[in-house]
């Protein structure tokens, strides 16, 4: 199989991991480096609905893969997910916000329910 | 006055056309459930460091409306919110439909679900959209309104990756 020589983009990456499978694959591969014989059984997958899984997976840059004797193994490469972990942390951080000003609500609210020992 | 912090909000994407959102709380979940229904408490947090709260309704009965406006402080533009309450169980669950006004089609369903132990309360907040498409865009305008904050952000994210 020739290997695409292109740089994927932050899209590639995206579609990549819009597809459940290809997330479970991400997920089972999040322990550490694994074989495919490995992943088909962690997923009750076919082989080749497996290897064309990781195949769109290399193609991004989500996952590498190497060969030991006559094993091939996949590991995670954080970096080309690196944009989609940008994307929710930023929506994260909003949230983040919002629950800090709510911390400071709240902490108001039981010394107010401390203060006059009655539940209104 | 120093707050103490419980933590950070956690945001996870279950499936394609979900976002949940998670975080824990130093307060019983009878208060965070006020926190979160009172108009007047909610004008307090909503808006986050992003901008203003400008009107907050909340009709907090089945089939009764809510919605939520902000002036957004970069720009100044408004920022509104609406939807309808389905299910309400006091200080445990609320069920609520979610309009971003300024996406009208992409209507989502909004579950909070409140557990307590030991004085603390686990929230966590489900939106179930309809696509993925609209899943995505709104990640993306929560992105938006960030944007001034985004270069801290994602100074951030590149030390966490390290």
């Amino acid at each position: 199989m020739p290997s695409v020589a292109r740089a994927a983009t932050t899209a590639d990456a995206f579609n990549a991991v819009a597809e459940p499978r290809r997330r479970q694959i991400l997920d089972a591969l999040a322990g550490g480096e694994r074989p495919v014989n490995d992943l088909v059984h962690a997923l009750g997958m076919a082989q080749p609905q497996v290897s064309k899984h990781l195949r769109v997976l290399r193609e991004v840059g989500a996952v590498e893969v190497r060969d030991e004797g006559r094993q091939r193994l996949y590991r995670l490469n954080g970096h080309a997910l690196k944009p989609i972990h940008d994307w929710v942390k930023s929506y994260e951080r909003s949230w983040s916000e919002r629950f800090n000003q709510l911390d400071a609500v709240l902490e108001e609210l039981k010394q107010k329910e401390q203060g006059d020992g009655s539940d209104e | 006055m120093a707050v103490t912090s419980s933590g950070t909000a956690k945001v996870t994407l279950p499936a394609d056309d979900q976002i949940l959102i998670t975080r824990e709380f130093d307060a019983p979940r009878d208060l965070v459930f006020k926190a979160w229904t009172t108009p007047e408490l909610v004008a307090r947090w909503w808006a986050g460091d992003r901008g203003k709260v400008t009107r907050i309704d909340i009709d907090l009965r089945v089939g009764g409306a809510w919605r939520y406006v902000m002036e957004a402080s970069d720009g100044g533009f408004e920022v509104a919110f609406h939807g309808e309450y389905r299910e309400i169980v006091p200080s445990e669950r609320l069920v609520t439909t979610e309009v971003f006004e300024g996406m009208p089609d992409a209507a989502a369903v909004d579950t909070l679900t409140l557990t307590e132990q030991d004085g603390r309360t686990q929230l966590s907040l489900l939106v179930q959209h309809t696509c993925k498409e609209h899943r995505d865009a709104h990640i993306e305008s929560g992105m938006e309104d960030g944007m001034q904050e985004a270069m801290d952000a994602l100074e951030q994210v590149a030390v966490s990756l390290r």
